[in-house]
């Protein structure tokens, strides 16, 4: 099997149920930007927390699906979803022997698809578990790895990639001084998105290495009761902080969240006094966003917070300290108590959209 | 089951975050001057770990390291003064920008030299943010890794952990010798005392050259990422500021009226 030139090699990632993440448009956009994509899943290993890394097949997964799909329709099904995202061919990998097994198979895999594929450019997301089978595959194949990527282009030396430095402060460029180069992309960085292209699956035999790995001894998934975005991705978030005073008083933020349709995060602060899930921590510590609209209700704006939405579109800030630092970086901001104009905001929002 | 270990803690130096961070705009490396230089607060958290375990199992040896310029040392000595036993310190201005596939070959030669049963680190540098150094490290090290822990076990024989990961929690388990890393669900480290502060002036502190590891970091053979160009983006100015009075909320839905910001009814 010949692959294209310019074939850059995606490592999927996969959701518990064992679809593609909503990773999968940005990194083969991102692909597509410097050549052709062909895409690696590792379907056997699906269902266990996110994937390629995770190991955790049928064994402890999720019988359900192993009943009602056999792997290799799993295959075919997921190349049809990596094709519709613009992979001109996916490798489809089984482990099925490496059940339990933390990152090492899906490196074994990834291995396996590099030498048959040939590409100079191997991506895969930031995400945890992609993160680490990306750094494992570059320490073993000692390929120059550049990581938490915002951005890819190709020059006649080959592939430039852009980070974002201290909380995009600073923008910088690297590249490999030659050979492979292993990269990961910051989730929801990439706006790209590739053309559709004919399905085209291929069944990838992969040689396990044998390396000593951690075992998965269970998988908890995080149950998202919620019905609004993820914060990673919204296109706009609304985030408190301590100075919200009680959990009690959430469902008025909440209110304000779901007229503009945005994702809830809050400060580490709140984190802390228990007011929001971890989930939710926006800043050095926690998420990093840009969405198109921040609004930043009784969050002073520390350097902590500022590093992870200070490259938001639009910043709204309300503050009853009218020093907060936060006022330094807002395009709109109001000094006031946020108990009378949050709920105003909502009420004004929701009169203007009927 | 408990037991004396030999546990490697990696350390960091970074700015302090709580203040203005620069990177040099000729090198693109972070201004080590330009801010306060202080313990990654992860990896103070896995020095705390390190030593809790310590404590509790005699003859336990937690050794600090870090790669870094000579300032580097007031972290180490940090650690040193949490209750590290001793520390190692690559310092070589060869290794000054070095990418992270240096970095680990470095960390590790140093990790494999102390012959260690337990590699212990914070899952992210707040400056870097890389989180991928653990995983590198497992892999030149050949042994398993155990990453971003949110609750970790240390036994004689083995780790076990509750992996933060992409979609959920996830139980793990290791037998020793390996590469763990930790969150920041884990306990801040203890608050040096005035004991531990001057005990930590008189602990062993030994400064290696990248050559003493036999690492060359000018090899022309290996592969390495460079950075081709670095711009400090400019900064973000504050816009319209008002004091509420009464319509704060109001004024805030014109002004996301005006710029587009307000959705279609749902």
């Amino acid at each position: 099997m010949t692959y294209p030139d310019d074939a850059v090699l995606v490592l999927l990632d996969l959701t518990p149920s064992g679809d593609l993440a909503s990773t999968a448009p940005g990194l083969l956009g991102a692909a597509s930007a410097i050549g052709s994509p062909v895409a690696l899943v590792i379907a056997g290993s699906a269902a266990g927390g996110g994937a390629p890394g995770s190991g955790i097949g049928s064994a402890d997964g999720d019988p359900a699906v192993d009943a009602v799909q056999a792997p290799a329709d799993r295959g075919d099904a997921l190349a049809q979803a990596a094709a519709e995202l613009g992979a001109v061919r996916t490798l489809v990998a089984e482990s099925g022997d490496a059940v339990g097994a933390l990152t090492v198979p899906a490196v074994d895999a990834l291995q396996a698809a590099a030498n048959e594929v040939g590409a100079d450019v191997v991506l895969a997301s930031h995400s945890i578990e992609g993160r680490e089978v990306a750094a494992r595959f570059a320490a073993r194949t000692k390929a120059a790895l550049a990581v938490d990527v915002v951005g890819l282009a190709r020059d006649e030396e080959g592939a430039v990639v852009r980070h974002s430095a201290f909380g995009g402060a600073y923008a910088t460029e690297s590249a490999a001084t030659f050979g492979t180069l292993v990269v990961t992309v910051r989730p929801g960085a990439i706006e790209e998105r590739a053309e559709a292209q004919p399905p085209a699956a291929e069944a990838l035999t992969v040689a396990p290495s044998g390396k000593p790995a951690a075992s998965i001894a269970s998988f908890e998934e995080r149950v998202e009761t919620s019905s609004r975005p993820a914060l990673r991705e919204a296109a706009a978030v609304v985030s408190f902080g301590v100075a919200l005073g009680s959990p009690d008083r959430l469902p008025v933020i909440e209110e304000l969240a779901d007229s503009l349709d945005a994702a809830l995060g809050a400060s580490r602060a709140a984190v802390d006094e228990g007011y929001a899930p971890q989930s939710w921590q926006v800043g050095q510590t926690g998420v990093s966003v840009s969405p198109s609209l921040y609004v930043a209700i009784g969050i002073s704006g520390a350097t902590q917070h500022r590093v992870g939405m200070q490259t938001a579109k639009t910043i709204v800030a309300i503050n009853k300290d009218p020093d907060a630092p936060i006022f330094d970086i807002a395009d709109f901001g109001v000094v006031g108590d946020q108990f009378t104009i949050v709920p105003q905001l909502t009420e004004a929002i929701r009169a203007r959209k009927a | 089951m408990s037991e004396s270990l030999k546990i490697a803690v990696l350390v960091k130096e970074v700015p302090d975050t709580y203040g203005d961070r620069h990177l040099d705009l000729e090198t693109g490396l972070a201004d080590r001057g330009a801010s306060d230089a202080v313990l990654d607060e992860i990896g103070g958290r896995a020095v705390e770990v390190a030593v809790s375990y310590a404590e509790a199992n005699e003859g336990t040896e937690v050794v600090a390291v870090t790669m870094g310029p000579e300032s580097a040392t007031k972290a180490l000595r940090e650690a040193l003064a949490i209750g590290a036993d001793s520390a190692v310190h690559v310092s070589d201005e060869a290794l000054a920008g070095a990418d992270l596939g240096l970095t680990a070959e470095v960390l590790a030669a140093a990790v494999e030299r102390l012959d260690v049963d337990l590699v212990l680190a914070g899952n992210q540098s707040t400056d870097g943010l890389g989180g991928v150094l653990p995983a590198m490290l497992a892999e030149l090290l050949g042994r398993p890794h155990a990453t971003n822990l949110d609750a970790i076990e240390i036994a004689g024989d083995g780790i076990t952990g509750t992996r933060a990961s992409d979609f959920g929690a996830m139980t793990l388990s290791t037998p020793l010798p390996a590469v763990a890393s930790i969150t920041d669900r884990l306990p801040d480290a203890r608050f040096p005392s005035f004991k531990g502060n001057s005990a930590a002036k008189k602990k062993p502190l030994e400064t290696l050259t990248a050559a003493d590891l036999g690492v060359a970091p000018e090899n022309p053979e290996a592969p390495r990422s460079i950075l081709i160009s670095v711009a400090a983006r400019p900064p973000r100015e504050g816009g319209v500021k008002i004091t509420d009075e009464g319509d704060g909320g109001a004024k805030i839905a014109e002004f996301l009226d005006q710029n587009r910001l307000i959705g279609e009814a749902s």
